[in-house]
């Protein structure tokens, strides 16, 4: 579980989150929405401790994220950030491997290569295990540092965005995983724009408007026509297709 | 992967053989010449070449950016600094206290580099060679103004363009330091191959990024400054060995830091044998060889690359 209390966040100087106070549950995908520049990405950045909050807390699983050492949290908690360039020349296998440098520290066991391989397979990456990254697709990149977190083996998993560049199939595949994840027992978070995929998908959904919390709650509750319309000053509909939830616009 | 390694080790075992081998005299079976002379020569070649090409990929992890070695950025114009206001202020310096005042200089002189390119946008990748090249142009002016106003011209010339000609038995040893460094450079390459992939992905993985770009700044700079006081700034080597290795083999530091080492080392030492045959008997400094050689494969690197340049 991760719990955040009366949270404030600046970057260079100027405030983008101001006084949220909610919680993510544990074992569930939380997606976070909101329209752009309401603070998703900084609030993610806040939770994966990449970002210091000016007031207020986050505590994992009742402790406060600042007191966990370093190579500790990054046991517990993975995080994927939106269009980080790579600089290294890595191939996927390399980068992936990355991933359990908080279990091995860089002597990978037999474990560690299977859990490699793994998360190189689940995201259909097989075939370009040996390949040089800048020598990929945007969207296999994509895969790749998705693959890496996976790796990473984590009780948390954040994801910011994670379906960039992804075509619709793989896009699919990394929601279906993100879900996977979550009935594991994992606490999932995902930055997600598509609310129709939110819909599908996520179990919570914080809402974040000008770096305030508009509306938190069950999927259920928040993917109503009357809370999408006024947190993006937009019509929203909400059709029901094949007995799932198509969120619309006009 | 291995027939390159291979290939790499055993070129720099002949550069060696052929390094003892070359020079006036001939060897005529007196041991002394190869211990005082040509051993020590070779050696300083090599331990020179390795490190400042080790020093060259990490400032380049530690950056994010391919374009940029301690000669372009600072760092050896920095040590030169120290050099010569150490010897303006207390003349009768030691080795030892000369060495320590290019460590200093060289220290500040690459952290305020690094904090400098921080704030440089990601977008254009030249920007960071660009500034460190301006950067280093500014220091190595106000050394040149300091050694102008007091005469020291000569020692300016002899510290900023690297030979090994001077170099004999008890007149290089300092450079088993930055052969060391490069070797202890090696116990964390997995560090530095997770600064080259980002501040966050490190922080992500649990690294102490301060910690990381701590020391590869103290090695960078410890490196350039024992080379600089020693035999001179040689150019290139951090630029050219990295990036050629990288198109072969990639940049996961753990498999590829042995290869770069190695590489750094022959090409210094074929240079350095250049040098010593084009105009034989008379010497050319590897330096200005390295100055002729390194800047065509740079603009051959820029021309060959530049959508990948990060």
């Amino acid at each position: 579980m991760i719990g955040i209390r009366d949270l404030d966040v600046s970057l260079t100087g100027s405030p983008v989150l101001h006084d949220i106070t909610t919680t993510l549950p544990a074992g569930r995908l939380t997606a976070l929405v909101g329209p752009n520049g309401a603070g998703k990405s900084t609030l993610l950045a806040t939770l994966g401790r990449l970002v210091a909050p000016t007031r207020g807390e986050v505590e994992l699983d009742g402790r406060p994220l600042l007191d966990y050492p370093d190579r500790e949290l990054a046991q517990r908690l993975s995080v994927l950030r939106q269009d980080a360039p790579i600089g290294p020349r890595l191939t996927v296998e390399d980068l992936v491997s990355f991933g359990r440098y908080p279990h091995s520290r860089g002597r990978l066991t037999d474990l560690d290569h299977a859990r490699v391989r793994h998360a190189i397979d689940r995201l259909d990456l097989r075939a370009f295990a040996g390949r040089y990254l800048d020598s990929l697709s945007g969207g296999q990149r994509q895969r790749a540092l998705i693959a890496m977190v996976l790796a990473q083996d984590t009780d948390v998993i954040l994801l910011d965005e994670p379906l960039n560049n992804l075509d619709l199939a793989h896009a699919r595949r990394v929601m279906q995983i993100a879900r996977e994840e979550a009935d594991a027992g994992r606490t999932v978070v995902v930055v997600l724009h598509d609310l129709t995929v939110a819909a599908a998908y996520a179990d919570h959904v914080v809402a974040l408007k000008e770096g305030r919390l508009y509306a938190e709650g069950p999927s259920d509750e928040i993917m109503t026509p009357a809370v999408l319309s006024s947190l993006y000053d937009t019509p929203v509909s909400v059709a029901t297709v094949e007995n799932r939830r198509v969120v619309l616009t006009v | 992967m291995t027939a390159t390694r291979l290939t790499v080790f055993a070129g720099l075992l002949a550069l060696a053989l052929v390094s003892v081998l070359t020079g006036v005299a001939s060897l005529g079976g007196d041991p002394w010449l190869v211990l005082v002379s040509r051993l020590p020569r070779t050696a300083a070649a090599m331990l020179a070449g390795a490190g400042l090409a080790v020093s060259g990929v990490i400032m380049q992890m530690l950056v994010r950016n391919r374009f940029v070695e301690p000669s372009t950025a600072g760092t050896g114009q920095s040590a030169g600094f120290g050099l010569v206001a150490v010897t303006l202020l207390y003349p009768a310096a030691g080795i030892w206290l000369k060495m320590l005042a290019a460590i200093a200089t060289a220290l500040i002189g690459t952290a305020g580099f690094l904090a400098l390119v921080r704030r440089l946008p990601a977008r254009d990748p030249l920007l960071v060679p660009l500034t460190g090249i301006v950067y280093g142009g500014i220091i190595g002016a106000a050394t040149t103004f300091l050694a102008f106003e007091r005469d020291l011209i000569q020692y300016i010339d002899i510290w900023m363009n690297g030979e090994f000609s001077g170099v004999m038995l008890g007149r290089y040893e300092y450079l088993w330091i930055a052969g060391a460094l490069a070797v202890l450079a090696y116990l964390y390459a997995d560090r530095f191959t997770i600064a080259g992939i980002g501040e966050d992905a490190s922080r992500n993985l649990g690294l102490n990024y301060r910690q990381v770009m701590a020391i590869g700044l103290a090695i960078v700079s410890v490196v350039t400054a024992v080379t600089v006081v020693t035999v001179g700034m040689i150019p290139f080597v951090g630029l050219v060995v990295p990036n050629i290795v990288s198109r072969l083999l990639g940049e996961n530091l753990r498999r590829t830091l042995p290869v770069v080492a190695a590489s750094g080392a022959g090409l210094v030492l074929a240079c350095d044998i250049l040098g010593r045959l084009i105009r034989f008997p008379f010497e050319i400094p590897v330096g200005t060889v390295l100055g002729v050689v390194g800047a065509v494969v740079f603009l051959w690197l820029l021309h060959v690359r530049p959508r990948s340049a990060r």
